[in-house]
């Protein structure tokens, strides 16, 4: 059997690749790569818990749900995205400072 | 080692190596694409965490819904953007990124001591459905409890869900809507 500790440790490195990417990516588009890595180690760490869960499946449950939400944040910051791109023709996020006009 | 740690760690290196890519890389499509073998080298740590149907969502939703529709917006998002990011100089390392890389190596020490310091095999109710034998087994089909548990103990999340799905549709609707003409 796997020990939860192996998938503690992996699923905190990947969280970091994505705090990386976050912080230091000028591309939208990658900085919401970034948040999907890290919502992925998060889901990693419920479902490795969720293991030892057998009767309310709390864990695996709670991962089904947080994958629907991420579904929808996708949906909605790439609508936002789009937008921006054609009102600011960038997607850099450092290079958007005005609110409107 | 047994054959699942074996295939644990083959696994778990794949996923670290091709987000590391992910994180790395100039080329943006190909950064694209190689997050989709992170997202399904991950189902694969699913299926051995015992989560088949978590594993089988997130090749469903994950790999065929999000990043298709990141693949879209980024071909839609024109010309000008490639050429930008085809022109930034995009080291892995340099000074403009020491604070990114600083902040993630903190936090990675951060996160690696509390998952080692934590014990987690030997949590008190861990120890206890270890004992029990209530952690789920290898042969156990527990898509029929998912289903169960989904319509009774966790009705209200469900429902809840449910209604944020459709706020998050007629928002993306209406955010990506043609502009009226003034």
């Amino acid at each position: 059997m796997i020990s939860l500790t192996d998938f503690m440790v992996v699923s905190a490195v990947l969280f970091c690749i994505g705090l990386y990417m976050i912080v230091s990516k000028h591309n939208a588009i990658q900085i919401l790569i970034g948040i999907e890595l890290m919502l992925n180690a998060a889901i990693l760490n419920l479902v490795a818990f969720g293991r030892y869960d057998r009767l309310a499946n709390g864990g695996q449950m709670f991962a089904l749900f947080a994958i629907v939400l991420a579904a929808a944040t996708t949906a909605v910051a790439l609508a936002i995205i789009l937008n921006v791109c054609k009102r600011y023709k960038t997607i850099d996020p450092g290079k958007i400072d005005n609110l409107k006009d | 080692m047994t054959m699942v740690q074996f295939l644990f760690y083959v696994m778990s290196f794949m996923a670290l190596a091709s987000a590391l890519f992910v994180a790395a890389t100039k080329n943006l499509v190909r950064s694209i694409f190689m997050f989709f073998i992170t997202l399904l080298v991950l189902a694969g740590l699913y299926v051995l965490a015992m989560a088949d149907f978590v594993a089988i969502t997130q090749v469903v939703i994950y790999v065929g819904g999000i990043l298709v529709l990141i693949l879209f917006a980024f071909m839609l998002s024109g010309k000008e953007n490639l050429n930008y990011i085809a022109t930034q100089q995009n080291k892995f390392i340099s000074i403009g990124k020491l604070p990114a890389l600083l902040l993630a190596g903190l936090f990675l020490v951060v996160l690696i001591n509390v998952a080692i310091n934590m014990h987690a095999d030997s949590l008190p109710w861990i120890k206890k459905s270890v004992e029990y034998k209530s952690y789920i087994q290898p042969d156990a089909a527990m898509t029929e409890n998912i289903g169960v548990n989904l319509m009774t103990r966790y009705l209200l999340p469900f429902e809840a869900i449910s209604i944020l799905l459709m706020i998050a549709l007629v928002g993306a609707a209406h955010l990506s809507r043609k502009e009226d003409k003034q």
